[in-house]
């Protein structure tokens, strides 16, 4: 072996750069920084995973692809009210989302699996569950993780209609208002639609599956509302147009902004519930969202290991 | 200092018991833990893991009870499961990195961390490539290293071998004794093959149905359990060399079996071997008689047969004694 050997002169040995030391194995004593770092790099990993960072070319093709199309038509609307020099932005902030649902639900069918479905096919659950990190941190990292993914891309137009709407010089405190109806609308939203999209991704390992029946769920839903509704609205029976809409996440959403965040209802006949159907439709966004939570945990209790 | 004390450990679930009040103690070194298929090895690792309560008795990982201390465990044990847990997808290098923060480690010392432990294990440029391309070996390879890169002072490793061919069944047994002599950790790892456990294990501890059936160190399992299969040539002065060397051997007072199942079942004799002397006795005797000797090995046990074995023995002298009187 060419072990460089130090030689006898008075010269300070100078290869000391270039010589290979066989190191064997070195023990690790430094810090352990336990569940809530776990959990916390688990969130990351799995936010900049919703968007194909860190993952293979080709994983981040389609988040990224949606994320420009939420966003060009935001775009577009600027320009147009910049150009015009308009009093007002085409579209309030709190329609935006309710338009761009088809995207939004794409979003969360092709990301939701991506998140918690390759765990369970490729069993690396148990992986987790055999370190410092329990169910609860598993569930939700991966949870947060996917409602602030939704949140970006929901967000992202708004700001983007903001911005516009300032060089537009719009009013700006209507404008800041309505900016900030539009944010609350998209938490929940995102909020929401996360926790509809990994509870049916967590059922099942397979990701075509899981893709199929998010969208099964979020636009079958909103098709049959909104099919009830114009036929409600058809009958004169509007009074049944709120109920209606508790039966979908986009209606539902759409509900909760008509009565507290200053939107317009896009229910036929812009039919909204009052401040008292409102609250049920709080009441049940946010009894969704904690029943998603609540069955994620009993699922991840069963496989775990 | 005791790594694994379990107590009149027991689990039970509506239709089977899982474990039979096992007590067990487990010393430092490198521990094998034999049992057939269902023999309670997996339920045992996820109890010692905290992760699934015993219906009754106590256990202790390193000194902490698992039933309240689970995350300070598992913070200090690794694990690595029977079946695949691999995502196809990503770098043995990210997915080992990840799995180290998922331990607690810092972003840099999981980086470093993963890059010595990869090079432990035997993984050198293939570790940059998707594991979906890599071979069974090399992503049991990165199984152990998952398992190994926060340091833990104990590992479960669960079948370790499973789907490996002869040479990798080797290189791993040899990179679990690595575990506990150069880098110092503590190993449970689990195994229907008797055999491979007798060569990698300080000592063995046999389950069945739940039940603790043994627990020694392995020089006390090997010295009553070692069984050789021989094989010789035919000469011309004993046309059937196989029947000459088994009555040379009866005179000595050494038993021998027709190895049936095995390749060439007609020409192989087993025998248990008590020592080195028996060694020495088959090489005289097959010596003396001018044969040539085709093949000498130990024989890997299936553990059923270890089970089955006092019983089989029973039969086989009465048998026998049965046909030398007739």
């Amino acid at each position: 072996m060419a072990v460089e050997q130090p030689l006898a002169s008075p010269v300070p040995p100078s290869g000391d750069q270039t010589r290979i030391h066989n190191i064997g194995y070195r023990n690790y004593d430094g810090p352990r920084l336990g569940r809530a770092y776990a959990r916390r790099s688990l969130y990351s990993q799995s936010l900049r995973g919703s968007y194909g960072l860190g993952r293979s070319a080709k994983s981040k093709v389609l988040p990224m692809l949606l994320f420009v199309v939420m966003c060009v038509p935001a775009a577009i609307m600027v320009a147009v009210a910049v150009a015009t020099k308009a009093k007002d932005l085409p579209v309030e902030y709190t329609r935006y989302a309710i338009i761009m649902q088809g995207v939004i639900s794409l979003y969360v069918a092709s990301q939701a699996p991506q998140s918690v479905s390759r765990d369970l096919r490729f069993k690396t659950v148990p992986l987790y569950f055999s370190r410092p990190i329990e169910t609860a941190d598993y569930v939700r990292a991966k949870y947060a993780a996917l409602a602030s993914a939704m949140f970006v891309l929901t967000a992202a137009p708004l700001l983007v209609l903001y911005i516009g709407a300032l060089l537009a010089k719009l009013d700006f405190a209507d404008q800041t208002k309505g900016f900030a109806e539009g944010l609350v609308s998209v938490a929940l939203l995102s909020l929401l639609f996360a926790g509809i999209g990994l509870v049916i991704a967590a059922v099942t390992p397979r990701r075509g599956f899981g893709i199929a029946a998010v969208i099964a769920v979020l636009i079958i839903s909103y098709g049959a509302v909104s099919t009830l509704q114009a036929i409600a609205d058809a009958q004169n029976n509007t009074g049944a147009i709120p109920w209606i809409g508790l039966f979908s996440p986009v209606t539902l959403i759409d509900g909760v902004q008509t009565a507290f965040l200053g939107a317009t209802s896009s229910a036929p006949g812009a039919v909204g519930p009052g401040s008292g159907q409102g609250a049920v439709y709080v009441l049940v966004v946010l009894g969704l969202i904690a029943a998603a939570y609540g069955l994620l945990l009993r699922r991840y209790k069963k496989v775990g290991l | 200092m005791i790594v694994i004390a379990t107590e009149s450990l027991s689990k039970r679930f509506p239709r089977v018991t899982a474990l039979d009040r096992l007590s067990v103690d487990v010393g430092p070194g490198v521990t094998g833990l034999v049992g057939a298929n269902g023999a309670g090895k997996s339920t045992l690792i996820k109890i010692l893991l905290g992760l699934s309560p015993a219906t009754e008795g106590r256990a202790e990982v390193l000194g902490l009870d698992v039933a309240t201390k689970g995350a300070a465990i598992r913070e200090r044990v690794g694990y690595m499961p029977e079946h695949d847990c691999l995502p196809p997808d990503v770098s043995a290098t990210e997915f080992v990195v990840h799995m180290a923060r998922m331990s607690g480690l810092p972003p840099t010392a999981a980086r470093e961390r993963t890059a010595d432990t990869l090079r432990h294990v035997g993984l050198y440029e293939e570790r940059y490539r998707p594991i979906g391309g890599y071979s069974t070996g090399m992503k049991q390879r990165v199984k152990l290293a998952q398992a190994l890169v926060h340091d833990p002072q104990l590992v479960f490793l669960d079948e370790p071998t499973n789907g490996l061919d002869p040479v990798g069944r080797d290189e791993m047994l040899g990179l679990i004794r690595r575990i506990h002599t150069d880098f110092g950790i503590s190993v449970l790892v689990t195994s229907h093959l008797l055999g491979e456990l007798e060569r990698t294990c300080d000592h063995v501890v046999v389950v069945d149905g739940g039940k603790l059936l043994r627990s020694s160190s392995t020089t006390d399992f090997t010295q009553t359990t070692t069984t050789l299969a021989i094989e010789v040539t035919d000469s011309e002065e004993h046309p059937d060399g196989t029947r000459a060397v088994r009555e040379a051997l009866h005179e000595r007072g050494v038993e021998t079996q027709h190895g049936t199942g095995l390749p060439g079942s007609g020409h192989v004799l087993l025998l248990t071997a008590k020592g080195e002397e028996t060694y020495d006795l088959v090489r005289d005797v097959i010596a003396d008689l001018g044969l040539g000797l085709v093949r000498m090995e130990q024989r890997r046990h299936h553990i059923s047969e270890v089970f089955r074995d006092s019983d089989e023995q029973h039969d086989e002298q009465r048998k026998e004694a049965v046909g030398h009187g007739g």
